[in-house]
């Protein structure tokens, strides 16, 4: 066979898999103590995003931020943008009061976004979320079941969730804050972690077809084979996603960066997830039910 | 000969249409807030009454109303839409004053009548209400230019008996009692002394009124009281400015992630690669096409998953070439090879976007605002790449290998070495 002189992709996956797990549990670790960097969508408070025209000092904007008395807030600024946010709801008052008085003191051409989230939009937001996220999985887990067999479907799973959990480990670790979008990324993140994981899935299940398999090494070959067969695809079709979330990264709004990093974030995880976890959790799973399934494949000797 | 020519012929007549309506379809396209300027506001409704109750009617009437407010202030296609069972979602973009069109909607100006029939003799209040908004005539508040030149508004009542036995009734009050005040909300408009009954659907409110103060109060008037009491539950206001860096930093990422896409697929699978290019450009025109037939409005998310869509579409051509290119090694026949190719991998493709679909969905029935738009998105480009990078790229390839003009393997980016004898 031409591929058993190549990369083995299922003898190497020990280290990969425990590299996700350490991953996995880091992050674990940093949601139970340090939690969520949560935006305003799901804590309440208000944002205000603003774009200068010219340089306006921090202490300028400390000074006037304090005269107009609005609560606690944290800013960031970058080049020629400020970020603050609020721990209080800003009223409409409030919000009409510091964009006027913005653009008449500090900078006239001032540009601004403004997001308030009140406490219950916030619980609601983030049930919504969590719900959407389940609710997700749940239904991928029925379709795979359906078209292939529960085994590739929990093996999917898993991988699913390890992308999912990457993306989430490094938004806790790193402190990058938490919105709405950031739900959206994590979702589509899923929608591209199973087609990678469908795409080798697929090639195993049409490879089954036609093997004879004996022994847990012969279904260890198939699935290396199916892994390298495949491979071709899923290195270019994660190269042109990440083309696209990569511009959308350096170049796109400033709204959208962190989303863009968790998608690209995410891309890379599902690619590496298909076929460093799904595959080898499917063939530990399979490898199990081995004797079981023995009697349906007729032994025949060739 | 004949297909080469059907090839060219669908080619060119495809590239045509797509530059011929591409500038007005871009120029079609809706854009959302955060695009062009404007805001949004949840807002989550309370019976007006303690102990009330939010029916449907209700809502909806509030709704419109909020409409009506908005339209009044002359910004363009306001999207209010009721939510739930006691929300209703604003939606108004490129407003170039926001704080006054944002004042216009909360503001509930209900107009009443209020004498001071029954109530504590030792103050000077109006504490009985007489006349409600629903007492006056919808609409039915004009300006009008009195005797000496100053400016009244006048209001019609529905029932001018109402009026006559309210009036009849304050003019027994004594005097300095007997005066109708006119509120709008809590602030007195004018406390006329009424010292007969008046038979009439017709008042007056009288004032050292302009012109466009008068105008002001009978606008105010007519937009009337909403039928709830609303509270905002999120707000989001996006500086005009702020949407056009967005939009113009966003397509140039687009834009840019596009055109790697294109010359990856062009240098690595060559003439698929070609054909690949031609059905994504289609991809993307039919997607605006769509999008813009089913009057959607375009947000960031949207674009964000746009330019991802891109990739997933990219995606199918490479599982189907991919898998071409295996059936070739295989030592198959151009022709063999595209039709095993292409029934091989169409299953593929298949299970792999469903899933993805199912994600959508989900985001779709559950997400609001952006995060449906970006669900809507996402399922739309999953079925127009279906359309384009499936169906009709298998067309091209199909015309192009019987035209007879490819024969070598290496127009696929196949090495002759790599082909196994059957």
């Amino acid at each position: 066979m031409r591929y058993n002189s190549k990369f083995d992709f299922v003898k190497s996956s020990k280290p990969f898999i425990i590299f996700s797990i350490l991953i996995t549990v880091l992050g674990i670790g940093a949601l139970i103590f340090a939690g969520f960097n949560y935006g305003v969508d799901f804590r309440a408070g208000s944002n205000v995003d603003i774009v200068l025209s010219k340089p306006v000092a921090n202490e300028e904007i400390n000074k006037f931020l304090t005269e107009k008395n609005v609560g606690h807030y944290t800013m960031t600024t970058g080049t020629d943008r400020v970020s603050l946010r609020f721990d209080d709801i800003l009223t409409d008052v409030q919000e009409k009061e510091l964009k006027a008085g913005f653009t008449e003191k500090l900078d006239p051409n001032a540009s601004m976004e403004v997001n308030t989230v009140d406490v219950q939009m916030a619980r609601e937001l983030q049930f919504n979320a969590l719900l959407a996220l389940s609710l997700a999985s749940l239904g991928i887990l029925i379709y795979i079941s359906f078209r292939f067999e529960w085994r590739f479907a929990l093996a999917a799973i898993i991988a699913l969730v390890h992308d999912a959990f990457i993306v989430i480990s490094i938004f806790s670790i790193f402190r990058l804050e938490v919105n709405l979008t950031f739900i959206v990324a994590v979702l589509t993140i899923i929608g591209y972690s199973i087609n990678d994981t469908i795409v080798i899935f697929d090639r195993i299940r049409e490879n089954l077809r036609f093997a004879k398999i004996k022994s847990p090494v012969d279904l260890a070959i198939l699935v290396n084979r199916s892994i390298w067969e495949t491979l071709t695809r899923s290195i270019n079709t994660v190269v042109t996603v990440v083309f696209g979330a990569l511009a959308l990264y350096i170049f796109g709004s400033e709204s959208i960066r962190l989303f863009s990093l968790a998608i690209l974030i995410g891309l890379v995880a599902g690619a590496y997830s298909s076929i460093f976890i799904a595959s080898p959790i499917w063939l530990a799973l399979r490898s199990k039910a081995k004797p079981k399934s023995a009697p349906k494949t007729p032994a025949t000797t060739s | 000969m004949k297909r080469m020519l059907a090839l060219l012929l669908i080619v060119v007549v495809t590239l045509g249409v797509i530059a011929v309506t591409s500038p007005s379809l871009v120029q079609q396209v809706k854009l959302g807030l955060d695009l062009k300027g404007g805001f949004e506001i949840l807002y989550e409704a309370e019976p007006l009454i303690e102990g009330g109750k939010i029916t449907q009617d209700a809502l909806r009437e509030t709704a419109r109303s909020l409409e009506q407010r908005a339209n009044s202030t002359g910004v363009a296609e306001p999207e209010i839409t009721p939510e739930g069972s006691n929300r209703i979602r604003v939606k108004i973009a490129g407003v170039t004053d926001e704080a006054v069109v944002r004042d216009i909607l909360k503001k509930p100006a209900e107009l009443t009548f209020r004498s001071m029939r029954g109530c504590d003799t030792g103050k000077q209040d109006f504490c009985k209400v007489e006349l409600v908004g629903s007492d006056f005539t919808e609409n039915g508040a004009s300006i009008h230019q009195n005797q000496i030149g100053g400016w009244e508004i006048s209001i019609s009542m529905k029932s001018a008996s109402k009026f006559a036995e309210v009036t009849r009734e304050i003019a027994k009050l004594p005097q300095g009692k007997n005066l109708l005040a006119i509120y709008l909300d809590e602030n007195v408009l004018s406390a006329p002394q009424v010292h007969s009954e008046i038979n009439d659907t017709k008042a007056s409110i009288t004032g050292n009124y302009t012109r466009e103060e008068a105008k002001k109060v009978a606008d105010t008037i007519n937009l009337g009281a909403l039928p709830l009491k609303l509270t905002e539950k999120y707000t989001q206001s996006v500086g005009a400015t702020l949407g056009q860096l967005s939009l113009q930093q966003t397509v140039f990422a687009g834009t840019l992630g596009t055109i790697l896409v294109l010359l990856f697929m062009l240098i690595f699978y060559r003439l698929p690669g070609l054909v690949s290019s031609i059905s994504l450009i289609t991809y993307i025109w039919l997607l605006l096409l769509g999008f813009n037939l089913m009057g959607a409005t375009l947000t960031l998310p949207g674009i964000a998953a746009f330019i991802l869509g891109i990739g997933m579409a990219v995606d199918a051509n490479i599982i189907t070439f991919e898998r071409i290119k295996e059936e070739m090694r295989s030592g198959k026949s151009l022709l063999s090879s595209l039709k095993a190719g292409s029934k091989n991998s169409f299953r593929t493709i298949m299970d792999a976007n469903l899933t993805t679909i199912i994600a959508g969905a989900v985001l779709f029935f559950i997400g609001t605002g952006s995060v449906k738009g970006f669900a809507v998105i996402l399922i739309m480009s999953i079925i127009v790449s279906i359309i384009t990078n499936v169906a009709y790229s298998r067309l091209l390839l199909y015309l192009l290998i019987r035209s007879g003009l490819v024969t070598k393997p290496g127009f696929f980016g196949v090495k002759e070495s790599d082909i196994r004898a059957l």
